[in-house]
């Protein structure tokens, strides 16, 4: 990056009484990128976020806008604004006040503040609501306010709570898209926190994954997805099935080892450092799994078992099957496939399925997760 | 039928309420009408005309006192509202859990003892042989004693003190309902403490400010005590002056006539006041 990056943070830290909320946490985030910290509740996202806006201090650490150290800057006072969780807008006002009231505190010319807001108004698709009260506005309408709010005093960093939690699943999906292209259009960095993995999948240029404090891994939504650096990364961002095993031989990447129940698996060592002997997680994708009626049709695969069918989860096109494994008991998530081929299938019916060792991917087990 | 019987059910609740308001505050102010509007023109003989608010007009101490009751009122109000409100949102917004609870105790607890009590605690405080006269001339401030009842300072600080808790509740109770994201929404968006104070947390404590400041002035102005014995003699305070109609004078006539001039002008102030801020009544009450 030769470019000066919109907001950086150098080893960020952040601790309550007895309790370390951020930790050491450093990244930097390029002018007009979508960046998402994804994480659980509670891994100390919210005070990251609310330490980039300036309502907490951080305990030890340095975050600059624009190459420019903030620490010392107000809230009020530092080019970031925040779309809040429940989005904060003020109801005592109507929309027209609320989008403005940035502008008035900057004491901006009472004309010029009425032809920006309505200006930034027609950038999020609604315009001339201005003279309408808050309550008249519907969930997705009310999110686009709560943006033009912010964007109307052009600030280099937007930072988002969360702000699709509250509302309906259609909503919700529709939301994803309409704020991935308000970000086009107004090419600002956006700082977007959530712990809908589909979320900060399909909005984001470059995701964090945040777990007890720290970022386990930065990077593009397909790299997190396909070649997660760590366990937690691996459990976390899309669905797995999950196995404790033992290493039993290593030749370079491959591995064979040994699950508690006793099944053999191959895989690779994704992070490396695995030697024999070591337990490890193994983590394999349900749509990396291919299934079939005939033995033949997986022949050849790295891992092949055979299982009966526990339950199908019917959810149209991310239909899952819960399978036993006959071998050793346990149980495994398959996606479906879409190909109707397996359309009538049914609960008790005996199938055959595998893997390639390159699906498998081995982590060292120590490593709380 | 049913709903014939639920009719019967829910004035039957009613019946109490009803009661209540005839006999004791409808059926009274209604005689009081009568006795306002009836002239003693000889022994036991009276006859029916506005000569009693006539007298009140035609009197300087008497509208003077009723003005001077309004205005006081009015002060005792806003210095209320001013003293009340940086405390009410202290304990709504900038505590929490048990600390909240004792801060919200502690401006109980002088309630817990009679307002003539109370009064007279105040008057042990400020007379001429008091705690702060003898505590000045201790620390050699004044040469003499000093004397701090009986004026209009002693009386605005009784009536401050005693309608501090009517004001603190309603602001506590919608302070607290201010959603604080919305306070760090407009630090966010660039406002200072004073524009925020301003455009949020005020508009939003409104009904709030409205339903403490009608009851504080209602207490106010129908005060009887304090102004009383803080007051002293010339205080002027129109109930006072109805008092003294009603009891040491024996003319019920012009006593009910300023009771009911009373009741207007407490109707007229609030009337304006909710005028002014552009609140409604049910609003700030229904809350």
């Amino acid at each position: 990056m030769s470019e000066i990056a919109d907001l950086e943070c150098r080893e960020l830290s952040k601790s309550f009484l007895d309790f370390q909320a951020v930790k050491e946490v450093s990244f930097s985030v390029p002018k007009g990128t979508f960046f998402s910290i994804l994480g659980p509740s509670g891994c100390g996202k919210t005070t990251l976020l609310r330490m980039i806006a300036g309502f907490q201090e951080p305990t030890s650490g340095d975050l600059l806008i624009k190459n420019k150290s903030v620490l010392n800057v107000a809230p009020n006072k530092r080019p970031v604004s925040m779309v809040f969780q429940h989005l904060a807008l003020f109801p005592m006002m109507n929309i027209a006040a609320n989008v403005g009231f940035g502008l008035r505190q900057r004491g901006v010319d009472k004309r010029e503040i009425e032809s920006r807001v309505e200006t930034v108004l027609e950038r999020v698709g609604l315009p001339g609501v201005g003279k309408r009260s808050i309550n008249q506005l519907s969930g997705g309408q009310k999110q686009r306010v709560a943006i033009a709010r912010c964007m109307v005093l052009e600030p280099d960093v937007l930072l988002l709570d969360e702000p699709l939690g509250a509302l309906d699943l259609k909503l919700r999906e529709h939301m994803k898209i309409e704020l991935k292209k308000l970000q086009a259009e107004f090419n600002t960095t956006f700082v977007y926190i959530t712990h809908d993995q589909s979320e900060a999948l399909v909005m984001s240029d470059q995701i964090a994954v945040m777990n007890h404090g720290v970022f386990e891994q930065i990077g593009t939504a397909r790299e997190l997805y396909y070649q997660p650096n760590t366990a937690f990364v691996a459990g976390f961002v899309g669905e797995a099935n999950k196995y404790d095993a033992k290493v039993t031989s290593k030749n370079g990447e491959a591995l064979k080892l040994v699950t508690k129940d006793g099944a053999e698996l191959s895989g690779i060592d994704a992070i490396g450092g695995l030697d024999n002997g070591d337990s490890a997680q193994v983590f394999v994708r349900p749509e990396a799994i291919k299934i079939s009626r005939k033995q033949t049709d997986i022949d050849g695969m790295n891992n092949t078992h055979s299982g009966e069918i526990e339950n199908i989860l019917f959810n149209g096109a991310n239909s899952q099957l819960l399978l036993r494994d006959n071998s050793n008991g346990a149980q495994i998530n398959i996606t479906m496939p879409q190909t109707g081929e397996f359309r009538d299938l049914a609960k008790g019916d005996t199938v055959y399925f595998g893997w390639e060792a390159g699906q498998t991917r081995c982590y060292a087990s120590d490593k709380a997760s | 039928m049913t709903s014939d019987k639920s009719k019967l059910g829910f004035y039957l609740l009613l019946s109490p309420l009803i009661l209540w308001l005839m006999t004791l505050i409808v059926l009274p102010h209604v005689g009081m009408f009568f006795v306002s509007i009836s002239e003693k023109v000889g022994v036991r003989q009276y006859e029916t005309g506005l000569g009693n608010y006539a007298v009140f007009f035609n009197e300087p101490l008497y509208w003077n006192t009723f003005a001077r009751t309004a205005y006081m009122s009015i002060a005792a109000t806003f210095l209320t509202l001013l003293i009340g409100f940086p405390i009410a949102y202290y304990i709504a917004k900038l505590t929490k859990g048990r600390t909240k609870t004792t801060l919200f105790l502690m401006c109980l607890i002088p309630f817990w003892v009679s307002e003539l009590v109370r009064t007279f605690g105040w008057m042990i405080l400020l007379r001429e042989t008091g705690v702060v006269s003898s505590f000045l001339q201790y620390l050699g401030l004044v040469d003499g004693p000093i004397e701090f009842l009986y004026n209009d300072a002693a009386i605005m600080t009784g009536l401050v003190y005693t309608s501090m808790l009517f004001m603190v509740v309603p602001l506590v109770t919608t302070l607290d309902s201010l959603d604080d994201s919305l306070i760090e929404a407009g630090y966010d968006l660039g406002g200072n403490g004073y524009t925020i104070l301003r455009e949020i947390i005020i508009p939003h404590a409104m009904p709030g400010i409205v339903s403490g400041c009608i009851v504080v002035f209602m207490l106010s102005l129908g005060n009887y005590l304090t102004p009383i014995l803080l007051g002293g003699k010339d205080s002027l305070w129109f109930t006072g002056l109805i008092y003294s109609q009603f009891i040491t004078r024996f003319n019920w006539e012009l006593g009910s006539a300023f009771g009911f001039l009373l009741l207007g002008l407490s109707s007229l102030i609030v009337f304006v006041g909710l005028k002014l801020s552009r609140q409604s009544l049910t609003e700030t009450m229904g809350r």
